[in-house]
């Protein structure tokens, strides 16, 4: 027996109404981890060519890992996983709070999702008891009004996951919400839950996590919390969770302004992480077991109407804040609470929205297609475009599909001011002058994402134009920093605290009672790395080199102001920079893993 | 030790339930646990922690005398306890915890591992004796 998890998969079918368990494999645990390994695995086994997204036959799958819900430093993570309705291949997405803790509580590492319910629908998940039942009412009301509800008729100890407005009308960048501010934001895994008319899932759990040595988990789990405890990050990092770099990102001229136009936002002290800890935080408010609440829960009033709202993270105030050019804090958080009740991915929906106002400023939207005068810099125009998407409204109709979508079907130079790869678009991090950044970018497994390498750090270090090294050290966080979303838990200790990995494979067997090393943990990543790549040649036709290519903007228009202004990375950089990245993944020129490598790591079943 | 709680500084994280149920039940299972950080959002945003105070409410209405007081701490014996569930609905503060596994309700036995792991601080010994997390 393998420890550490619950032991069985949920399964089910909408479409018939039929709701099935297996036992848990253990090759499957073994081979494939949890979270992310179980969706990419999952994904390949069960989704044939030819699926689309927006189909009964995409599954979407969600999975927590091996340590979700042990007690050690922030082991609350869910990854939710389905054909990407932003880029047709690949897709993922991971979120806090504590959904995937009670999920292992109720008996099940993973919920497979399959076709599609004739009416909306809501999953209960009770312990054993699993019910599909009507969506009644809460179908069309936004996410918050949603969980309030649910709650209220289930009992205040459900953990809920819910769709809004947005998923219902299909909208490719709706998320998935859960505890009033937490998201399963990228990728449009909201959507696909939309799509199957399935308006939210409930989940609540009384069962223990079989551990290894639950007394020596105790020990251990206890010697992580001390050695956070011991962390300088702990007392300074925290009090601004995510927030807190702003200032830096802006320093070092790196912040999305205008669409990406820019790099510097000058009025940044405006919304930054002590803008939002002086003037509208109520309280943190963090995931499952995490010493450090990045969330910071809180209200405000803009143009007569209060707000509550977890956050702006970081994510939210570069995308919303910067990009969209909002001066103020409580102009971001308001922005972003009704982004949250939408159901919108805060980061791809101030992407939208900066794209439709770059291209109204160009004249290729006209202010009647829009129905009226937007700008940067006002928080009007940006919560009237974000309803606008959400609800598919005159414009929002074509702005719903994303920026590659919409600027494909403008055409007129629109795709000038499209910032995505793959169909997804670019999060908080302007990577012109940042080569190992740029590059993440471009390779990230679901598109543009800063979540799978955030390099810009190593980029500042070794020289932000160099293209030397840059594609190894991108490598090896592609596999260090999703093997946090397979494990089940989060990356901010180590990413935010320097809270060291090491705690994690001590801990790692005292849980599972499998005793794999980081090394070898690492390279179940490196499998899953390569799996979700084949997923993507799959399902996207001529899928290869083309599609990692970088947005225009940021290998041909130099920054115009700020500490990087004039310089940028040419499209002869990013080229170099996939050249070195394909040679050392062992993947072909076109960007596809040769057969050798797909065999040396136990991927023999694959056939692309 | 006397718990208290500073509800102001609490993340709802539930690591006190977690370290509750490891501890005293050696189970991985906040349903475990004889404590309960509870949010109230969206509105207005804050958190309560519910947690045992020692009042010997449970005690004075057990019809067997199974819950004793042992140097302040209220230790129900379950080998006298006949599930009844009285001290369940006395108990004024919603901690007197029932789970399907056991015959017998559960409350806190004052360990201290609670405030040991706060990781916010929220929940302090105030008689000094035991130091939290944060206090490190």
């Amino acid at each position: 027996m393998i420890y550490g998890y619950a032991g069985k998969v949920l399964r089910v079918d909408l479409t018939s109404g039929r709701v099935s368990t297996e036992p848990l494999d253990e090759s499957m645990a073994r081979e494939w981890l949890g979270g992310r390994g179980f969706v990419a695995k999952k994904l390949w086994d069960e989704v044939t060519a030819g699926t689309e997204p927006f189909s009964p036959e995409n599954k979407l799958i969600m999975a927590a890992g091996p340590l979700t819900g042990t007690l050690l430093p922030s082991s609350g993570k869910l990854h939710s996983g389905c054909l990407s309705p932003a880029s047709g291949g690949y897709g993922d997405s991971n979120m806090g709070g504590h959904f995937a803790a009670e999920l292992k509580y109720a008996g099940y590492d993973m919920i497979i999702i399959e076709g599609r319910a004739g009416l909306p629908s809501i999953l209960v998940i009770d312990d054993d008891k699993v019910e599909i039942r009507g969506a009644g009412d809460i179908w069309g009301k936004g996410c918050i009004a949603s969980e309030v509800e649910l709650k209220r008729k289930l009992g205040d100890d459900f953990q809920i996951a819910v769709v809004g407005p947005a998923a219902e009308r299909l909208v490719r960048f709706a998320c998935i919400s859960h505890d009033f501010g937490r998201q399963s934001g990228r990728a449009g895994v909201g959507a696909v839950m939309g799509y199957k008319n399935l308006k939210a899932i409930a989940v609540r759990g009384s069962k223990a996590i079989p551990l290894k040595d639950p007394a020596l988990a105790l020990k251990k789990g206890e010697e992580l919390f001390e050695a956070v405890f011991a962390k300088p990050g702990y007392k300074e990092w925290t009090p601004y969770g995510t927030a807190g770099v702003t200032d830096w990102v802006n320093e070092v001229g790196a912040f999305p302004t205008r669409n990406f136009k820019s790099g510097y936002f000058n009025g940044y002290k405006g919304i930054d992480g002590q803008a939002l800890r002086d003037r509208i935080r109520i309280t943190d408010k963090g995931c499952f077991c995490c010493p450090i609440p990045c969330g910071k829960y809180s209200t405000g009033v803009v143009g007569g109407k209060r707000f509550f709202v977890e956050g702006p993270e970081y994510e939210t105030i570069a995308m919303i804040g910067g990009d969209l050019m909002l001066p103020t804090i409580e102009e971001v958080a308001y922005a972003n609470s009704v982004c949250d009740d939408l159901g919108l991915d805060s980061i791809s929906a101030g992407s939208v929205a900066a794209f439709a106002i770059e291209c109204y400023e160009n004249g290729i939207i006209s202010k009647e297609d829009i129905g009226r005068h937007v700008q940067f810099g006002d928080v009007d125009s940006a919560v009237y475009l974000f309803e606008q998407m959400a609800y598919r409204r005159g414009i929002g109709d074509l702005l719903a599909e994303g920026v590659k979508r919409a600027a494909d079907r403008l055409g007129r130079g629109a795709e000038r001011f499209a910032i995505h790869v793959k169909g997804l678009e670019v999060t908080g991090y302007e990577p012109r002058n940042a080569a190992a950044m740029l590059l993440s970018y471009m390779t990230a497994d679901i598109g543009a994402h800063h979540n799978r390498s955030w390099a810009i750090t190593y980029d500042i270090a070794k020289g932000r134009l160099s293209t030397e090294g840059k594609a190894e050290w991108v490598i090896q966080l592609q596999h260090t920093r999703p093997l946090f979303d397979t494990l089940g838990i989060c990356r901010l200790p180590w990413v935010e605290i320097g809270f060291e990995t090491k705690w994690y494979e001590e801990i790692f067997p005292v849980i599972t009672g499998l005793d794999y090393s980081w090394e070898q943990l690492l390279n179940i990543s490196e499998r899953i790395w390569n799996l979700t790549r084949c997923i993507s040649i799959r399902h996207i036709p001529g899928f290869g080199r083309k599609d990692d290519m970088p947005p225009v903007r940021f290998v041909e228009e130099p920054i115009p102001d700020g500490p990087t202004a004039g310089g940028h990375l040419t499209m002869e950089d990013a080229q170099k920079l996939l050249d070195d990245y394909y040679r050392l993944r062992g993947w072909d020129s076109n960007g596809h893993p040769t057969r050798e490598k797909l065999q040396q790591l136990g991927l023999d079943f694959v056939k692309i | 030790m006397e718990l208290q709680v500073r509800a102001e500084l609490c993340s709802g994280c539930r690591v006190c339930q977690l370290v509750c149920a490891l501890r005293n039940m050696n189970e991985c299972n906040p349903k475990k646990s004889t404590l309960k950080p509870i949010g109230h959002f969206p509105e207005p945003g804050r958190y309560e922690v519910k947690v045992c105070n020692q009042c010997g409410a449970c005690a004075e209405v057990c019809p067997v005398g199974a819950i004793h007081n042992e140097d302040g701490v209220y230790i129900i014996h379950e080998d006298e306890c006949i599930g009844c569930m009285q001290c369940v609905d006395a108990c004024p503060y919603g901690v007197m915890f029932t789970h399907p596994d056991r015959q017998a309700p559960f409350k806190c036995v004052a360990c201290g591992e609670c405030v040991r792991y706060c990781p916010t601080g929220a929940l302090v010994d105030a008689t000094g004796q035991v130091k939290g997390g944060s206090a490190r």
